[in-house]
This record gives C-alpha cells, sequence and structure tokens, in this order.
C-alpha cells in the first residue's frame, strides 16, 4: 500500500508539473503559428490560443507510461491507446471541422482498445441493488460511453476555465469513489486527469491564455469514460458529470438533433452593456446549462463559471454517496 | 443562491438513476430465455437490450418533463 502511495505522489507530480511546464511554451507555439481564435465573452477583443490538447495528452501519457513502467496492466495500457486515439479525433476535429456524425463515430472506434483487451467486467453495478450481468449488451455500452462522455466533457467548455475546472472536481471525485468501491488500482491510474486538469485550469481560467479545444476535451473526457468502465464505476462516473450531462439534454432536447454548438445560428447568451452574460430572449435559441443559470439575470463570466463548479461539486458529493451505496446490499 | 432549481433538477436527475438502477436490476436479472438453442443467447441479449433502450426512453421523458415543470418560468423568460 506504500509503495502505491509513493508511485501515487509520483505520477501525480508528473502529470501537473509537465502540463504546468509545456502549456506555455504550447501557448507561445500556438500563437505563433497564429493558431487562436476569438474570446466573444471579453469587452477588448482578446484572441487566444487553442487547442490545448498537446499538453493534455502529454501530461496524461508521462504519467499513465510511468505507472505502465511499474505495473505492467492491460487496463493502463487500455486507458493510453484510447486516450490517445480519442485527441487524434478532437485534433482532426480542431485543425478541420468534422460532420456532426464523424465525431461520434471516430469516438466509438477509440473505445475498441478496451474491448481487444479485455479489460471490462460485462456487469453493470448499481446502488443498493446489485449488478446485472448483460455481456453482450454491455460491449455496446463500452462503444456508447467513450463518444458520450467525451462530448458531454466538450459541451461544458463553454466559459473561461469551465471544462478544465469542471473535469478537476469530476476527476478528484472518481478517485474518491473508486477508493471507496477497493478499485485502487484503477484510482491510481485515475489521478493523473485531476491533476492533467488542475495544471491546465492555471491556464484555462479566467482570463484564459489557452483553449483546451476538441483535442483536450475529448481527451478528457474519453480517459474519464475509460476509467470507469476499466474501474466498473459507469453509474458513480455518470452522477459526477451531471451537470454536464444536463447540458448536453437540455441542447438535445431543445435543438432536437445531432449537431455542433458552432452550427447554432442563435446564440443562447448575449452580453449586457457592461458586458455581462445574459439569457437571450430569442425563443429560438437553444437552452443550455448557462442560460438557464443566467434566467433570473444577467451575471459575470467568473460568476457563471463559480456556479458551475458549485453544481460540480454538489454532483460530486452525490456520486460520492452513491459509491458509498455501492456497497450496500438491499 | 443562484440556480438552485438546477441542483433541485441535478437532484431529481440522482433519484431517477438510482430507481432506475433497481428497475434495471429487477427486471434484466432475472430474464433468462432458453430453448431458441445457440439463438438463445441473442434473444435474451435483444429482449434485455430492449428493456434496458425502453426505460431509457422513459428516464429521458420523465427528465424531460420534470425539466418543463421546474424551469417553466425560466424557459418561458
Amino acid at each position: 500500500m506504500l509503495d502505491k502511495t509513493i508511485i501515487g505522489i509520483l505520477i501525480s507530480a508528473i502529470a501537473f508539473v509537465t502540463v504546468y511546464a509545456i502549456t506555455p511554451s504550447l501557448i507561445k507555439v500556438l500563437t505563433k503559428r497564429n493558431m487562436v481564435v476569438k474570446d466573444y465573452n471579453k469587452e477588448v477583443a482578446t484572441m487566444v490560443a487553442r487547442p490545448g490538447g498537446p499538453s493534455i495528452l502529454a501530461g496524461i501519457l508521462a504519467s499513465e507510461l510511468t505507472l505502465y513502467a511499474f505495473f505492467s496492466s492491460t487496463g493502463i495500457l487500455a486507458i493510453i491507446i484510447t486516450t490517445s486515439l480519442a485527441f487524434l479525433v478532437g485534433f482532426a476535429d480542431d485543425r478541420k471541422v468534422l460532420g456532426g456524425w464523424f465525431k461520434p463515430l471516430a469516438l466509438a472506434a477509440s473505445a475498441l482498445p478496451i474491448i481487444l483487451l479485455g479489460v471490462y467486467s460485462p456487469h453493470l453495478a448499481f446502488p443498493l441493488f446489485g449488478s446485472v450481468k448483460i455481456p453482450e449488451l454491455y460491449l455496446g455500452l463500452i462503444v456508447i460511453i467513450i463518444p458520450v462522455m467525451g462530448n458531454t466533457v466538450n459541451s461544458i467548455d463553454v466559459l473561461n476555465g469551465v471544462a478544465s475546472g469542471f473535469m478537476t472536481i469530476a476527476s478528484f471525485a472518481l478517485t474518491v469513489c473508486l477508493v471507496i468501491v477497493h478499485h485502487y488500482d484503477t484510482a491510481l491510474a485515475s489521478l493523473p486527469l485531476g491533476f492533467v486538469s488542475l495544471a491546465f485550469y492555471k491556464y484555462h481560467k479566467i482570463p484564459s491564455k489557452i483553449f483546451p479545444g476538441d483535442s483536450g476535451a475529448l481527451t478528457l473526457g474519453a480517459m474519464y469514460g475509460a476509467l470507469s468502465i476499466i474501474g466498473h464505476v459507469e453509474i458513480v462516473a455518470a452522477i459526477a458529470l451531471l451537470p454536464a450531462v444536463i447540458n448536453s439534454f437540455l441542447f438535445l432536447s431543445s435543438v432536437k438533433r445531432i449537431v455542433e454548438h458552432r452550427q447554432i445560428k442563435v446564440s443562447p447568451v448575449v452580453h449586457t452593456e457592461d458586458f455581462k452574460l445574459m439569457a437571450s430572449t430569442d425563443k429560438s435559441a437553444p437552452v443550455t446549462l448557462v442560460r438557464l443559470i443566467l434566467a433570473n439575470g444577467p451575471l459575470t463570466e467568473k460568476q457563471v463559471g463559480f456556479v458551475i463548479f458549485r453544481l460540480a461539486l454538489f454532483s460530486a458529493a452525490l456520486a460520492i454517496i452513491t459509491s458509498f451505496m455501492m456497497e450496500i446490499r438491499l | 443562491m443562484k440556480g438552485t432549481s438546477i441542483f433541485f433538477y441535478i437532484f431529481v436527475m440522482w433519484l431517477l438513476i438510482i430507481a432506475g438502477g433497481a428497475l434495471v436490476v429487477l427486471i434484466i436479472s432475472h430474464i433468462s430465455i432458453q430453448g431458441f438453442g445457440n439463438l438463445s443467447g441473442v434473444i435474451d441479449s435483444v429482449v434485455k437490450a430492449g428493456i434496458a433502450l425502453t426505460l431509457v426512453a422513459l428516464w429521458i421523458l420523465i427528465m424531460s418533463k420534470v425539466k418543463n415543470w421546474i424551469f417553466h418560468q425560466q424557459i418561458r423568460h
């Protein structure tokens, strides 16, 4: 146990320091190559480097490969390959906008290493009532979980620092849940996700110096999904992501089709004269989490971000309660 | 507190996940289709998948109704 604690500290440090050290150089390179996008929520025209996915992946690979050197586990290998494939899908989307359906399908394909390496258990565990064995059905669930989690995290990347801050909270909650259900090896492998998110938040928080882009968000989401499958905590992991799930659910139920946010013509959020965020009064604008938060009145971008973080903390608490309930059988 | 109704919505979602889990375990885990030879496993999975998808559709429908009920004022705004 002490060995695992020391290795946990080591890989956490590697994950954090790698992203913390690489990201400033990445910002310089991206800015030099004019790979910048406008931050629409700033009063003064501001261009921000994008994507930050490469530094996020570097942190994950450096830490997970170190972990793999200590424990040659196929689970860690599956996490590395699935996360890397999701990064490639996201990076391709960052460079050239992919079609609405291509991305989910490509992300579904990135889940194949989990199946091919056989690092899953075909039991879906539920709190209080036990688990259900669904061998064939579970294979379908695996190829759904990765694109859903990837796109869910991507959908919450709406304001400065939100995606990375949200993932920091959700990832550490997932680690705690994995410890509670005694999946210590997967808990160890999940530590880098939280620390990578935390280090990236340093540069992503308001005012952002870099955006994660699809490559960053999908990398974080796919790794989160892979950890939930390998650690047999799919339901608990989904609960920790509930604010992002709500965002996707509200968006899809209002636009009624699979569509990229960038394809929406009417913005759900507009700006006041003092450049606060305000919910759009246009009935054709999609309903989103941010629009609902702003329903009671305009807020600054920072205030909206903190409301989302409070929602993330609430969901994290529910996820932790649920993982305790996993240990109880009625 | 800002977004209080969203906290409530998350809580309702959580309760529905717990209740949905109970239904899945109580219904699906007791299904075992036999007597179709090699096809038994496939038919078993298809039936379980059908029930699971129906429960998911029901969950989405309930969440949609709850959303409209909780956020009625905000959406109208």
